[in-house]
């Protein structure tokens, strides 16, 4: 027997639509835009029956990379009729194990086995594994799971990890979500798995912004784009009239700041999610571009040329501020991107007559350049943990590089023509950036771990540039 | 109406780089001493071109109406400055004419410092055709950073056709 327990009151999932006529500048947007599948709706954490037991056990930081994990076919309590799939909850349970399996699994994490190499357990084994069956694999580790259909049509999904050797639960938590949201609850048992193992922060459950590519090189099509961190639930967000460029998620999910050409120039404007309607980014006939979110989300900052001298700028982002501007020079300042405290701001700029590396308080004072490692520095990314910044290093060919705030240490992780415009994942652990083909300028997502050594191409429906990866999702 | 305008525009770009500091393997140069012919060749058009407009402009232009850049410079030197001055005396010489420089970049550069560079191309032309005496208010600026390439190759010689600024009118 499996008890729930509400701890959380969930945010209603059902925004309603707002019947806004479409403003002008809203006429690049697609149509049947439903902000539950863009934005962020709370998941319920609620506590789930444990095993009866509770040995801590620590595994050694250089050791959990090898771990072999079992990960089986989640169980149902009754095999019910659900939104979430149309075989009903246990054909949705095994999909769900397929997603945790292929979330360690595609980014190089441990050893993981999936569902369908496994015996399937019955929903009784969820609390109290078949050891006899678990012990004779290679997997010290065991992931088990349930979904439960709830009378209220949402789902309760519990997610377990086992040590197989030891026969003991290593930690265990429970989900309610909806059925549009089911890969949700997926996420958070790998993000529940790898957390566990690796005391890393989690990043799966989390969405990613992007620009869509398709055409010939010369009459390319540009739509904003999002997916979840896996690539599933795609979804465009613009038509491809005009051009989209850079978009950036704000840190709840509420917003997407983006460049586009809708009224002929580009400009930056901020997407509001929940109805549906976009702003510019500031009442300004001059072109806006790279916009980024501070960490807490009340500034966005932007580059703004003003008689062809671009500057970097701050705005509040509730709207209707004045904007505030942060450097001075004559040469161009672009981009900036701020550490994880909001205390400062990397940005890039070319006053030595190259792109160089600046970092500068968030207020514009204290600039100093920190990138003497050869070559050129451009799109700097502060890395969520604080301690590197990503950039595009341009040394013959562009390739993605990190270094400490300081400038030292720095370390090239891809090798490619042309990688660019690296964007980290909420953990810090991963980096996302795009890759650009030579001739046929096609281009792709692809994501490096710090070592450089797993690297590997996301799969998108179409071309795919600018990538921003969002926070863990509220 | 975009299409148009940039298929006319590419043509023009093709026959001047012939004559450019880093010349595209291309084309014979066209009579650089020609003066503007403010009467267009018929056959050349279905319409007789209006002075003022794109196509009237273009072919008056015969390949000036693109300026082109080195690697990340918006400098305007002795064959830009050329250029520069064509466009000028057309404009001085059809006041209602108003035009759009818009400033491009070639593939290789960080998208962002490219929309900076275009625009600081642009606005480099724009400032020597305000030098040589064109209203500022009959022109304006769009950077389209390096998200119009009219080479499409990866190599030096599209890469110094898609360094440029680009003068085209503004339809009345």
């Amino acid at each position: 027997m499996i008890r729930t327990r509400l701890l959380a009151s969930l945010t209603s999932a059902a925004i309603a639509l707002m019947a806004i006529p479409a403003a002008a500048q809203d006429s690049d947007l697609a149509t049947d835009l439903d902000p539950a599948t863009i934005g962020a709706n709370d998941v319920e954490q609620v506590d789930v029956e444990d095993s009866g037991e509770g040995i801590s056990v620590t595994v050694t930081a250089d050791a959990w990379q090898d771990l072999g994990i079992a990960i089986a076919s989640f169980a149902t309590n009754r095999d019910e009729p659900t939104p979430a799939n149309a075989q009903g909850t246990a054909a949705l349970g095994h999909e769900l194990a397929r997603v945790v399996f292929n979330d360690l699994r595609f980014n190089g994490l441990f050893r993981p086995v999936g569902p369908d190499a496994l015996p399937r357990p019955s929903y009784g084994e969820i609390t109290d594994p078949a050891w006899p069956t678990w012990r004779g694999r290679s997997a010290e580790m065991l992931v088990h799971g349930y979904v439960r259909n709830n009378e209220d049509g949402r789902l309760t999904v519990g997610c377990y990890l086992y040590d197989v050797a030891l026969q003991s639960e290593l930690v265990r938590e429970g989900w309610v979500v909806n059925p549009s949201e089911w890969r949700r609850a997926a996420h958070k048992c790998a993000d529940l798995v790898y957390s566990r193992l690796s005391g890393e922060d989690p990043f799966f459950d989390s969405r990613i912004a992007y620009i869509a590519e398709t055409g010939p090189k010369d009459n390319r099509i540009k739509r904003l784009a999002i997916m979840d961190s896996d690539g599933a639930n795609h979804r465009f967000i613009t038509n491809g009239q005009s051009t989209a460029l850079t978009p950036r998620y704000s840190p709840d999910y509420s917003k997407i700041a983006y460049l586009s050409y809708v009224d002929g120039n580009p400009r930056i404007y901020v997407y509001d999610i929940g109805t549906g309607r976009q702003t510019l980014v500031t009442q300004s006939s001059n072109p806006t571009f790279a916009p980024r979110w501070s960490p807490d989300g009340r500034w966005i900052l932007y580059s703004m040329a003003v008689g062809g001298n671009t500057d970097i700028y701050r705005v509040s982002s509730s709207g209707g501020g004045t904007p505030e501007r942060l450097t001075t020079s004559p040469a161009i300042e672009v981009g900036g991107s701020y550490s994880p405290d909001g205390r400062q701001i990397v940005f890039e700029s070319d006053q030595s007559g190259a792109q160089q590396c600046y970092v500068m308080n968030a207020d514009g004072s204290g600039q100093r350049r920190i990138s003497f490692g050869g070559g050129r520095c451009a799109t700097p990314e502060w890395s969520p943990r604080g301690d590197q910044i990503a950039f595009t290093r341009i040394a013959g060919d562009f390739n993605i590089a990190v270094m400490t705030p300081q400038g030292r240490n720095m370390r090239v992780l891809t090798n490619a023509w042309h990688d660019e415009a690296p964007t980290w994942a909420p953990n810090g652990r991963i980096i996302q950036f795009f890759r650009t083909e030579r001739g046929s300028g096609d281009t792709s997502i692809w994501q490096v771990d710090l070592t450089g050594e797993n690297e590997r191409r996301l799969r998108t429906p179409v071309g795919a540039s600018d990538p921003a990866w969002g926070p863990v999702l509220p | 109406m975009n299409r148009l305008i940039i298929a006319v525009t590419l043509s023009s770009a093709l026959a001047l780089g012939a004559c450019k500091k880093e010349p595209p393997e291309m084309a014979p140069p066209p009579p650089q001493n020609t003066m503007p012919t403010p009467t267009p060749t018929p056959a050349q058009t279905p319409m007789a071109a209006q002075p003022g407009s794109q196509s009237h402009f273009a072919m008056a232009m015969s390949g000036a109406d693109t300026i082109y850049f080195d690697t990340d410079a918006s400098n305007i030197d002795a064959e830009d400055q050329a250029a520069l001055r064509r466009q000028a005396e057309y404009l001085l010489q059809y006041t209602n004419a108003r035009a759009t420089v818009e400033g491009h970049a070639d593939e290789r550069g960080t998208r962002d410092y490219n929309l900076a560079l275009g625009e600081r191309r642009a606005y480099s032309a724009k400032n020597y055709l305000v030098s040589l005496g064109v209203p500022e208010s009959r022109l304006r600026t769009v950077s389209y950073g390096e998200e119009r390439p009219v080479a499409t190759g990866s190599n030096e010689s599209a890469w110094a056709r898609n360094r440029r600024a680009v003068t085209v009118m503004i339809q009345n």
